[in-house]
């Protein structure tokens, strides 16, 4: 089976972002980065996959140039070679460029199956996977938390909202948003890290004239809802303090 | 004109459809708001609609008995097609999630997703939605000359706030759909397992996240949580990781709670988790990064190291 896995590279978690002095993006000579989380997930569902049913694991992404570091650190977990859209644009690109520049690299590919992070830890669109099965014209289905793989068919377990799931059968090749979650990821190891340096990794042009469907006008601090009393001081007094207002104050307690 | 989307399970509304409404009363300025319900059998859905929208369009269809995305995105995007909207809003909810991206690319449509808050009305508006873990919010503008299709996040307008007015047309709208084009066979809905607590039901919570760091220190927090005769819950990496169950979990894949009390351990406050959380009446965070979503939406705040600030706490409620 022929797998491709769609990554992206995002700020740390930690990181609290800072606005550049346009207001319209971070100020990303700040930030550090990782690996989205969710795409770790999907990653590692095409690396368990490709193991029970062999064949290969293609790590594809859009970014500057930057986004190699977790390129290389996905084939030191396991992929065997990579396609990179790299364009400096695409750091602040929206899911239908973003979803454009992949679905250009990856249709001469004819995957069998595409499966991307149910939705990225920055802008957060939850739009690219979805976008990219429409442009690549395959079927997908979201949020997935079990995929399994027969003759040529997906059946794959969805999940709904509070607690509901639900199986959904489809032939391949197919596209699936992985959800967090899913499995237990692993990590690369010395071995992997070294083998990585020598698999390909394939450069690709953005395609000219994607145009962004929207467009940033400002960024800002979230604006409170709500009055939050801080309470400060050494813990033993934070704590006392906290427990008599929420006796006498919320009547929480 | 707006057209808004109604989600309905087994022919009930969708109550994030009423929210929708509320957002879409809020841009639409003096323009006229159309409901489409889509489905089989979900005439009465349409009949809970009509004194909050002009017009409700009743899309039945055999294929759109049972969802999937193929057969959803066929007949928004022929209903669109011949209404000509000038926004499409929907409830930021899983199905919208599963078949509005693709949409959006048939339609040649813009997609906001996960609104928050609109500025302005009519073509000029912008929207407002978080980025980065909700630790920075957006102001975004629709760009192009397709229809502008937008998601309204769960509980981000009210939908007890939706303008009713003498009830509007329900009009019985045609959509073809070859059964043939439909990709997806889904199976029924299911529950995993029996869910052992209800935490719906707790007076109150103390709940963890990453900041909680392994699972031994689960234990810190159950201390709490008897101290304060609270239900003990997590957010979702927490469960992920199987340092608690699944059922304890809060958040949009999991319960969704408004007890007396919730305290929130090294929770950062990502959206998926406050859409579960936010209507508690008194809520309480400690975390080390003061710069942390869940501030925004707590009554009380403490910046500090939880592992130092929780057994205080215990031992302050265990004084007689």
């Amino acid at each position: 089976m022929k797998i491709a896995v769609c990554i992206k590279q995002v700020p740390t978690r930690e990181w609290q972002p800072r606005i550049n002095d346009a207001r319209t993006w971070i100020r990303e000579q700040d930030a550090s980065y990782e690996l989205n989380e969710p795409d770790a997930y999907a990653l590692e569902e095409a690396l368990r996959l490709r193991e029970k049913h062999s064949g290969e694991v293609v790590v594809c992404a859009a970014g500057p140039t930057r986004i190699q570091q977790v390129i290389r650190e996905a084939l030191a977990r396991g992929a065997d070679r990579a396609i990179h859209v790299e364009d400096d644009s695409l750091a602040s690109a929206d899911a239908s460029v973003t979803s454009a520049a992949l679905a250009s690299a990856m249709s001469d590919e004819r995957f069998d199956l595409v499966l991307t992070g149910l939705q990225s830890d920055d802008q957060g669109h939850a739009q690219v996977g979805v976008m990219l099965a429409e442009r690549l014209k395959i079927p997908h289905s979201t949020i997935i938390m079990e995929v399994q793989v027969d003759a040529g068919r997906l059946r794959v377990k969805r999940e709904l909202e509070g607690g509901w799931f639900q199986w959904i059968g489809m032939p391949l090749p197919a596209l699936l948003t992985i959800q967090s979650g899913i499995n237990q990821l692993r990590y690369a190891t010395l071995k992997g890290i070294m083998a990585a340096k020598k698999k390909e990794i394939r450069k690709a042009a953005l395609p000219a004239g994607l145009a962004s469907s929207q467009q940033i006008v400002a960024l800002t601090l979230p604006t409170r809802t709500k009055q939050t009393a801080m309470i400060s001081g050494a813990p033993p007094a934070a704590a006392k303090e906290l427990v008599n207002r929420l006796r006498d104050e919320a009547r929480a307690l | 004109m707006i057209l808004v989307i109604a989600e309905q399970r087994d022919g009930k509304l969708n109550r994030a459809t009423l929210e929708t409404i509320a957002a879409a009363q809020q841009l639409s300025g003096d323009a006229a708001i159309k409901a489409v319900v889509l489905g089989q059998s979900v005439a009465a859905v349409a009949q809970d609609l009509v004194t909050a929208v002009g017009e409700v369009l009743l899309v039945e269809n055999a294929s759109l008995g049972t969802y999937t995305p193929d057969a959803f995105t066929a007949a928004v995007q022929q209903v669109v097609a011949s209404v000509k909207p000038a926004y499409v809003l929907l409830p930021h909810t899983y199905q919208t999630r599963d078949f509005a991206p693709m949409a959006a690319v048939r339609l040649g449509a813009s997609l906001i997703t996960d609104v928050i808050g609109i500025n302005g009305t009519g073509s000029g508006a912008t929207f407002v939605r978080p980025m980065f873990q909700g630790k920075l919010s957006a102001e975004v503008r629709p760009q192009g000359d397709g229809p502008r299709c937008i998601t309204i996040q769960i509980g981000a307008f009210r939908a007890d706030a939706v303008k009713r007015g003498n009830p509007g047309a329900v009009t019985p709208t045609s959509v073809d759909i070859d059964p043939s084009t439909i990709r997806q066979s889904p199976e029924a809905p299911f529950k995993e397992a029996k869910q052992a607590v209800d935490l719906g039901q707790a007076e109150r919570i103390v709940a963890v996240g990453r900041g909680i760091k392994s699972q031994e220190n689960i234990a810190i927090a159950e201390r709490l949580a008897k101290a304060m005769s609270a239900e003990i819950a997590a957010s979702r990496p927490i469960c992920d990781s199987g340092w608690l169950p699944m059922d304890r979990q809060i958040g949009s894949s999991g319960q969704t709670v408004a007890p007396k009390l919730y305290v929130a351990l090294g929770i950062s406050g990502a959206i998926q988790h406050l859409v579960g959380m936010k209507g508690a009446r008194t809520i309480v965070a400690i975390n080390k990064d003061a710069d942390a979503p869940i501030f925004e939406v707590a009554d009380y705040g403490i910046v500090g190291d939880l592992f130092e600030i929780v057994p205080a706490l215990v031992t302050e409620l265990e004084k007689p």
